[in-house]
């Protein structure tokens, strides 16, 4: 059971205001999108949500308690993130990189069992890059690299996930595999991603947040906050809407 | 680290090889029986010759060695910059300046070793100030900071080997280049060298997340800012207290953990103590060739760690490309 809430929250970077005074509480069960043109802040509120840059007003509550006041491990162990993609410095291999989310859930000097290495294994199957495991991560491709990524979130096992813009680089097999997966390991969790694509968001999102840029914002169930107007004025282009097999598909008109 | 367990045996038999060949070679050779006998009774033929003169001198290079070693990994993955060694951030420049000023002015050499220290801190502390700054120091500014600071280090040490008289400029380029002749390596250097590797030794998780990325390292529960500090602090005292006793020994801290790297992998808890063993080993055979290839003329050391050191480096770096 895991809870993150926002108080007065506001997040500014460089001129840009993210939110302002944002009240706002997500829960388990949820699946939220933040939609939003680029440079609208949906990366810097997704680190500040993540206790990764302080807010500039309000507070972050993780299950009750200030995201200011908790060590970078105690967050660690209930609130995972998958970042853009970084770049790598040194050689290490598939498997290596992918144990490193046990890191938050070993003690000191403790070092990694087999049962975490299982772990690890069965989230690379799980990506379908078990095959991979002992490659250097400096010859995959970008879907390979942002599907390890995703098994290293899933090694870390935390009940909150904030995603950034999790489909980048990836075919489109996997960007359906792997948001079903991580969907349906987190259906009694929490899930939060960045996303450009509206349609994948519909498909696996219940909520959604709306950053247009100024400091305004707009939240609630994905079907009442995303509608043609509100994406219209979200991204100031003609959008319009088809019904197919049960899903709204938006597209520019 | 257990299937690395192999090379960390070997690493050590080839540190204790090293060793012996420190104490039998040179101007009077010493037999491996005189050794033994030496080593065992204490009364051997060359009991001065190789307690009081060629021992030292070997735990000294290997303590100066493993130093630089390690200081080359921390700052590697302080920085995640593949190129950073303890010379990058200027504390080889700033050290060299006090030596080479403390020289001028006629002191003693540990008078020498004193003012190495004190321009190496100077210089750490210069870096430290000007790329801590406004927000948080970005490990390109760190970098950019100590490479400028270096080049204005560089200015000052060759206008002050241009003003020297022509007797001193001999003994300064020797310390430029490293030297051991004169080390005397105190008890505490070993024992902080020992402190600094356990350290080392249990910070290896959070030292393998850094290396990888800083903001991920964060996002899984390491306190970034605090190892950061740690490392930039401890890798600075390695450096500082190595170049004051041995001058500026170059290469070690760039290539011992990189040659490590391509053999055994890039996890810290292997790395950490193979980085100590192979920049103490390298140092010992550096030293003892440069004492006895041109015998009686006695090398700058740091001639002979890139002799040694280029060749087996490029051999690692591109023996998987074929």
């Amino acid at each position: 059971m895991s809870t993150l809430r926002c108080k007065k929250l506001g997040v500014v970077i460089g001129d840009t205001r993210v939110c302002e005074d944002l009240n706002l509480e997500l829960g388990d069960g949820q699946s939220w999108a933040v939609l939003g043109r680029n440079g609208s802040g949906k990366t810097t509120l997704l680190h500040t949500l993540a206790g990764l840059r302080p807010a500039q007003q309000g507070s972050i509550l993780l299950n009750g308690q200030s995201l200011a006041e908790q060590s970078k491990k105690q967050i660690a162990r209930h609130l995972g993130v998958l970042f853009q993609t970084e770049i790598d410095h040194f050689p290490t291999t598939v498997l290596e990189y992918t144990l490193m989310g046990r890191h938050p859930h070993l003690g000191w000097l403790q070092w990694e069992s087999e049962a975490d290495i299982a772990i690890a294994e069965q989230a690379l199957q799980q990506v379908d890059l078990l095959d991979l495991k002992q490659r250097d991560i400096s010859t995959l491709s970008g879907g390979e690299r942002r599907r390890m990524n995703i098994a290293c979130l899933l090694t870390q096992a935390p009940d909150i996930a904030l995603l950034d813009e999790p489909s980048n680089h990836l075919d489109l097999q996997h960007q359906i595999e792997t948001l079903s997966l991580v969907r349906e390991q987190y259906r009694q969790r929490l899930l939060l991603m960045s996303a450009h694509d509206i349609n994948l968001a519909t498909r696996f999102c219940s909520h959604a947040i709306l950053l247009f840029g100024d400091g305004k914002l707009t939240h609630g169930t994905f079907n009442d906050v995303v509608t043609t107007a509100s994406l219209q004025h979200l991204y100031g282009v003609a959008i319009n809407s088809v019904q197919a097999d049960g899903h709204t598909l938006y597209y520019p008109a | 680290m257990s299937k690395n367990l192999p090379a960390l045996l070997l690493l050590l038999l080839a540190c204790l090889g090293s060793v012996i060949l420190a104490l039998k070679l040179g101007s009077v050779p010493v037999t491996f029986s005189d050794l033994l006998s030496s080593l065992s009774n204490r009364q051997g033929l060359h009991q001065g010759l190789i307690f009081e003169l060629r021992l030292p001198r070997a735990l000294a290079a290997f303590v100066c060695g493993g130093m630089l070693g390690l200081a080359g990994l921390l700052m590697q993955a302080l920085l995640r910059n593949p190129l950073a060694d303890p010379y990058i951030l200027g504390v080889s420049g700033g050290a060299a300046s006090g030596a080479l000023l403390a020289m001028l002015a006629g002191l003693g050499s540990l008078m020498i070793q004193a003012a190495a220290f004190s321009g190496a801190l100077l210089s750490i502390v210069l870096v430290f100030a000007l790329a801590h700054g406004s927000s948080s120091w970005t490990s390109n500014r760190l970098l950019l900071t100590g490479v400028v600071l270096a080049a204005g280090w560089n200015a000052l040490i060759s206008f002050l080997l241009v003003i020297s008289p022509n007797q001193q400029i001999h003994g300064m380029l020797f310390w430029l280049m490293g030297d051991l002749s004169y080390t005397q390596a105190e008890v505490w250097v070993f024992v902080l060298l020992a402190v600094i590797t356990l350290l080392s030794f249990m910070l290896a998780r959070p030292l393998n997340l850094i290396s990888r990325g800083e903001l991920q390292a964060t996002a899984l529960g390491v306190n970034t800012r605090q190892l950061r500090l740690l490392l930039f602090f401890t890798a600075s005292l390695l450096t500082a207290v190595a170049i004051s006793l041995a001058g500026s020994i170059g290469f070690i801290g760039l290539m011992a953990p990189h040659m490590l790297r391509l053999v055994i992998g890039s996890d810290h808890r292997s790395l950490v103590p193979a980085v100590v063993l192979l920049g103490g080993t390298l140092l010992i055979l550096a030293d003892t060739f440069a004492r006895t290839v041109l015998a009686p003329t006695q090398l700058p050391v740091g001639i002979l760690t890139a002799i040694l050191g280029v060749p087996t480096f490029l051999y690692l770096l591109y023996r998987n490309n074929s």
